[in-house]
């Protein structure tokens, strides 16, 4: 396809579920009701560590105005030792999470649930259910956790032999670190941490569920995936996925958080228990004890280069915070961390540690701005005691098409160069800085996902468009795909409508992360389009008598072609349409496929802060981010994500943290003290769209969402140095550590 | 909870009459804005079973100026004291800091009156009411008292409220002549956090000297403090840098803070310093303009 | 003690409804009136998405109590479109991509909308200070100021 000639690919739609959005129709997880609905709650635990000596709901029961009580003896039994693998996820210890069952693990870790006819009720309930507790030490830090002392959350978790709360480990390789250190003129090695932050999305966890008589059940939910909550349910329940009807209400953010289930298995429990539909809300509170931050982390990282300016070897060391379960994301911090270079030799290496917290989940390029925030860090103290620009320095080392990664794979064509390149010509990198002021660099990447996805395309007897697919959308990916229908059938982007399906009514379709919806969904909307094309032309063909192959489609309309040109008057979309049923009925089709050739994304950030070191606050006053988007096919939208992205990192750097207190509770669960950027913080957020298609897919497009959370915490760590002097090791950057440092 | 009531009384002695007969143990709650009573609630910390909405009640919400000396009732919001815009030109200072209380949500509600008895250590309005020298006038089943605010905490969460009192309104002085107040806090972020520290200054200059000043510390000790030694160093100075240091290690010794997980005590001392020397410089601004 | 009565204005609309003495507007709104359109994210009083004006006033609805709404004129978001016509910052909002998720989007319109009524003429910083009380996880915030901006700038054209 000419790009020049794209009437819709690349412009700024309306997206088709705006209005319902500004004007408050939208309906969100919280946001339904169903006739005969009550409601659940969920009782916590009160300690970071215990054994669930008993439990005793008798009471709860009894309250007048309680349907059901729900407890992990209601839910299928996974023993300990057994994998029960669903994508990343361990159901093993879903369902543990969900309900906990020999031992709580956290505090604020669900124990039981209440269904009653109000929400009051339920919770005055939940404080009748009597709980026998044998209390244990509890380790909440990773050097708490694994100190050779330390209290060990799960037995049969083994490390050297021993039990231990490190429960995995992973490894990348390449060259020989020895011999690449050796070869280096300078070697900096440095010490990090990050504090653990939370995804912070808006919207609670909610659902409403209802279960009949024989196990039909309808779960109403916002999630990332509707098909995993239907798997993920029908695991923890024993109720088969035929019977589940997954809908998919619109999403309130998620960021990776709402890929796996908290209240749905519960609420099918207790509305299965009690006949009734039960709707269940989280707290803000609930959200930030029991659902999950991203890992805080400890690692070490050393690079060596040669005065030349070109890295010889290096190596990266990291521990990452999985909470209460195994899972963190220790590919995304030892995989992605170097992914931007073009390194001999290199070793990185990630511990997955369980600890007393609530479970991590997926937060935007999980685990990578972890890895990215300490190798960009040192890369920085690398290009200045090498007097180099840190940008040009980059450069020297950068990755390119053919480069062998130190994760693995052998990337294809790839925009990474020429994001620094637009860093290097972009008037922000040569603008004046005041005093106090200071600019930093650093680059990130993700790996971008395909996976399973499902697409149908119907024509309506109007001769109007709906396209269905399977993945919820969080952040605007119904108007991309509405562009591209557009664009590939040559009608007018308002006559495309575009749903997302339910489970039953849209064939199985992977998770909303990963940066992968659009990329996979945009492949198989092209596919399914471009056989009702080809169906279309096939209704010209039986009206005109003639071959198929000699009809043209363009410009939403069946031409004749080749010898048959100009001899019909051209059949519009609408005019099929009205002939679809003599010409053999409905007009529409679907594929299903696992999509493949989702290439990684890259991006450099340029970032300003200026300090007031009286009071130790670093303020971002302005920031530009260049990615390779592959194709913009919806551009507001790419830069919504890079803004958003940004943003996030912007207050991972600064002021977000889970801050526990002596008793092992989290001290900070709202808003208020759980400091998420606000709008008077921010400058507004430039964008540079790098535009380098990906050869494997149909628009070129690559994942967009992910990249842009990495970068930020090395680029504004570095800008705070250039401004002051003092590097800092530690996030976030809070005033109080800054002011203490600077004090020194 | 369903046995909860809710009245909103017209007149103080109804407010009062109930309020006194009930008031015991916490089980009544007085309504203003609501922003601190509707989160703690909500929270489970507290739970009464009567409350009683002030907002009706005339002498509360009004807003008058005796020829300079303003009268503002207790459950005045900030949003409406902002649109009093001579209020302003006499008290910006505690006019600032009332306004850096939440968001524009939270000024369409939060009062003054509100911000004093909820007692909150880091209370935003309550140095500067200090500052200024304000009084406040509440009326009880004995009658009405006026308190300086500067004694009507009696420590976190605490005030020298007697059983049935309500705060009815802040009297300020009349401004004098070539003075003027300021208020700064410090909070990790631009908006929507509570003060680590908060500073007000209220001086007088005469000819360059300062002749009168009041200076107050909020969120570095159990409630909101008038440092007297730091008002002795500034008056009878010209500001001079000696004066202003010596005023500044008066505010530092004056601190007696915890460490939480808003800030370290070392953090809310250096910090303290830091914010009366800022909020002097602006309250000597302004002074000087009239 | 038996429910509370309360007769109100919401929208412009007359309405009666029973709420008990602790049940905020929010709640009321949502789980009794059934107009979810205004969002309830924190309760207590941290992200604006629960944003209404209560007699022209911008609050939070999780902070006001639902029995001090007798006699008082309430506007939402459900009430923000006029004769099926856009507001213009809905307008602006849908036309800059101001919204991601979309769950700020009540709050941030009905927010906005009360500072244009104010001022119609907003510096960046004025817009950014007023929105502090607005959380939006998704954006940045920077098309939802562009937004608002476009959005004065319309106000200023037609005035
Ligand atoms: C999101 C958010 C942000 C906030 N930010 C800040 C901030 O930056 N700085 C700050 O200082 N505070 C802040 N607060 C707290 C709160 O808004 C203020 O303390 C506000 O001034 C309280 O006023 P109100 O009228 O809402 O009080 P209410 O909640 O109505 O009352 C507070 C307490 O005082 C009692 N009371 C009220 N009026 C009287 C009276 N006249 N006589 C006797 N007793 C009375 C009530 O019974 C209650 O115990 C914030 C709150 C929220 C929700
Ligand atoms: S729900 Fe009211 S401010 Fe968050
Ligand atoms: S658009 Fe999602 S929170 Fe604002």
């Amino acid at each position: 396809m000419n790009e020049m000639d794209n009437k819709w690919i690349g412009k700024n739609t309306i997206r088709p579920d705006g209005a319902d959005k500004v004007t408050g129709r939208a309906e969100y997880g919280a946001d339904t009701i169903m006739p005969g609905m009550i409601w659940g709650k969920v009782l916590r635990s009160p300690y970071p560590h215990a054994t669930i000596k008993s439990i005793n709901t008798k009471k709860a029961e009894e309250l007048d105005g309680v349907f059901s009580v729900a407890t992990s003896s209601d839910c299928v039994d996974f023993p300990v030792d057994t994998p029960v693998i669903l994508g990343i996820q361990d159901i093993r210890w879903m369902a543990r999470n969900v309900l906990a069952k020999e031992k709580v693990l956290f505090h604020g870790h669900p124990i039981a649930a209440v269904a009653a006819m109000t929400e009051e009720i339920a919770e005055k309930a939940c404080e009748l259910i009597e709980v026998d507790y044998d209390v244990h030490p509890w380790a909440i830090e990773i050097d708490d956790a694994i100190k050779p002392d330390a209290p060990i959350l799960h037995d049969f978790i083994k490390f050297d032999g021993k039990p231990s709360n490190i429960a995995g480990t992973l490894e990348h390789k390449k060259g020989n670190i020895e011999e690449g250190f050796k070869d280096a003129d300078i070697i900096i090695e440095k010490e990090f941490e990050t504090a653990a932050v939370h995804q912070g999305y808006l919207e609670t966890h909610a659902c409403l569920v209802s279960v009949s008589p024989d196990d039909r059940t309808t779960i109403w939910s916002s999630s990332q995936g509707q098909f995993m909550v239907r798997a993920m349910t029908s695991f923890i329940t024993g109720i088969p996925q035929s019977s589940i009807r997954a809908i998919p209400a619109e999403i309130g953010g998620g960021f990776g958080g709402k890929t796996i289930v908290y209240l749905e298995p519960v609420a099918t429990i207790l509305s299965k228990k009690s006949g009734r539909p039960v709707k269940m809300v989280m707290t803000r509170e609930e959200v930030m004890r029991a659902s999950g931050p991203t890992s805080g982390s400890k690692s070490k990282v050393k690079i060596g280069a040669k005065n030349n300016g070109k890295i010889t070897a290096a190596q990266g060391t990291f521990y990452l915070q999985a909470g209460a379960f195994p899972g963190a994301p220790i590919r995304g911090a030892a995989g992605c961390c170097l992914a931007p270079y073009d390194i001999p030799n290199a070793h990185t290496f990630g511990y997955d540690v369980v600890s007393n917290r609530s479970k991590v989940a997926a937060y935007r390029a999980p685990g990578a701005p972890i890895g990215a925030y300490a190798v960009e860090c040192v890369l920085d103290e690398v290009a200045e005691a090498l007097n180099m620009c840190p940008l040009e320095f980059r450069l020297k080392n950068a990755a390119k098409e053919g480069t062998k990664a130190v994760h693995g794979p052998t990337y294809p064509v790839m925009g990474y160069v020429e994001t620094l390149e637009a860093c290097l010509s972009h008037p922000h990198y040569k603008a004046p800085l005041k005093k106090l002021q200071g600019r930093g660099y650093a680059s990130g990447f993700w790996f971008n996902a395909g996976g399973e996805s499902s697409a149908q395309v119907n024509i309506t007897e109007d001769g109007n468009v709906v396209v269905t697919t399977g993945h919820p959308d969080i952040g605007g990916s119904r108007a991309s795909i509405a562009n591209i229908t557009a664009e590939l059938l040559g009608i007018d982007v308002n006559r495309v409508s575009v749903l997302i399906g339910d489970t039953a009514t849209i064939g199985f379709s992977n998770l909303t992360g990963g940066s992968r919806v659009l990329f996979a969904s945009a492949l198989v909307v092209t596919e399914s389009t471009n056989q009702v094309i080809d169906i279309l032309k096939d209704r010209a063909s039986k009206i005109w008598n003639i071959d198929k192959e000699a009809i043209e489609w363009e410009n939403g309309e069946a031409r004749p072609a080749g010898d048959n040109a100009g001899k019909f008057k051209p059949l519009t979309l609408v005019e099929l349409a009205e002939q679809a049923t003599p010409t053999g009925g409905p007009i529409g089709a679907g594929h299903q496929v696992n999509t493949v050739g989702a290439e990684g994304g890259f991006a450099t950030h340029i970032c300003d802060v200026e300090v007031d070191i009286e009071l130790g606050i670093a303020r971002v006053i302005r920031y530009t981010a260049a990615q390779d988007v592959g194709k913009a096919i919806h551009p507001a939208y790419v830069e919504g994500q890079l803004q958003g992205g940004v943003v996030q990192g912007i207050g991972w750097a600064l002021n977000e943290e889970y801050i526990y207190n002596k008793d092992g509770k989290l001290d900070n669960p709202g808003f208020l003290d759980y400091r998420i950027p606000v709008c008077s913080d921010l400058p507004m957020i430039d964008t540079i769209l790098v535009e380098v298609p990906n050869p494997q897919h149909p628009q070129g497009v690559r994942g967009v969402g992910e990249v842009p959370i990495v970068p930020p915490l090395s680029a504004i760590a570095n800008a705070i140095y250039d401004a002051i002097g003092t590097r800092f090791y530690s996030l976030p950057m809070s005033p109080p550590k800054v002011l203490e440092k600077i004090s020194d | 909870m369903s046995d909860v009531k809710f009245i909103s009384p017209d007149t103080l002695e109804q407010a009062v009459d109930v309020y006194s007969k009930s008031s015991k143990e916490g089980k009544t709650k007085i309504l203003a804005g609501g922003t601190d009573l509707l989160v703690q609630i909500r929270s489970g910390i507290s739970q009464p079973d009567t409350i009683i909405d002030i907002k009706n009640i005339k002498e509360l919400k009004e807003i008058s100026n005796d020829n300079g000396s303003y009268t503002i009732g207790a459950a005045v919001a900030g949003a409406v004291l902002e649109e009093e815009k001579n209020f302003g030109n006499n008290w910006p200072g505690v006019l600032e800091a009332l306004r850096l209380i939440g968001s524009e949500q939270i000024q369409g509600r939060a009062s003054l009156g509100g911000n004093l008895c909820n007692a909150s250590p880091a209370g935003d309005s309550v140095p500067a009411l200090i500052a200024s020298g304000a009084t406040v006038k509440v009326h009880g089943p004995e009658g009405e008292r006026d308190m300086p605010i500067e004694s009507f905490h009696s420590g976190p969460g605490k005030t020298n409220l007697k059983n049935g009192e309500i705060v009815v309104n802040f009297q300020f002085p009349k401004k004098q002549k070539n003075s003027g107040d300021a208020y700064l806090r410090m909070i990790p972020r631009t908006e929507m956090d509570i003060a680590v520290v908060g500073c007000a200054v209220n001086v007088t200059i005469e000819n360059d000297k300062c002749v009168d000043a009041r200076v107050a510390l909020g969120a570095v000790a159990p409630k909101a403090l008038l440092v007297e030694d730091a008002s002795k160093a500034l008056i009878g100075s010209n500001f001079e840098k000696e004066a202003v240091e010596k005023a500044a290690l008066a505010c530092e010794a004056a601190c007696n803070p915890i460490d939480d997980k808003r800030g370290t005590i070392s953090y809310r001392k250096k910090v303290s310093k830091v914010l009366f020397k800022r909020a002097l410089e602006k309250a000597i601004e302004r002074a000087k303009k009239g | 003690m038996a429910k509370i009565q309360v007769k109100t204005k919401i929208n412009g609309e007359k309405t009666e409804f029973l709420c008990q003495a602790y049940d905020t507007v929010l709640d009321v709104l949502r789980r009794d009136l059934n107009m979810t359109g205004t969002k309830e994210v924190c309760s207590t009083g941290d992200c604006g998405a629960c944003s209404i004006t209560m007699d022209g006033r911008l609050v939070c609805s999780c902070l006001v109590l639902a029995a001090e709404t007798e006699d008082k004129n309430i506007e939402t978001i459900e009430g923000m479109a006029k004769n099926g016509k856009f507001n213009v910052l809905q307008k602006t909002f849908l036309e800059h991509a101001a919204l991601q998720c979309g769950i700020c989007t009540p709050g941030m319109l009905v927010a906005a909308k009360s500072l244009l009524e104010k001022n119609i003429n907003p510096t960046e910083t004025e817009i950014r200070y007023w929105l502090a009380g607005n959380l939006c996880r998704c954006t940045g915030y920077d098309k939802i100021v562009k937004a608002v901006q476009a959005a004065a700038e319309e106000i200023r054209e037609n005035a």
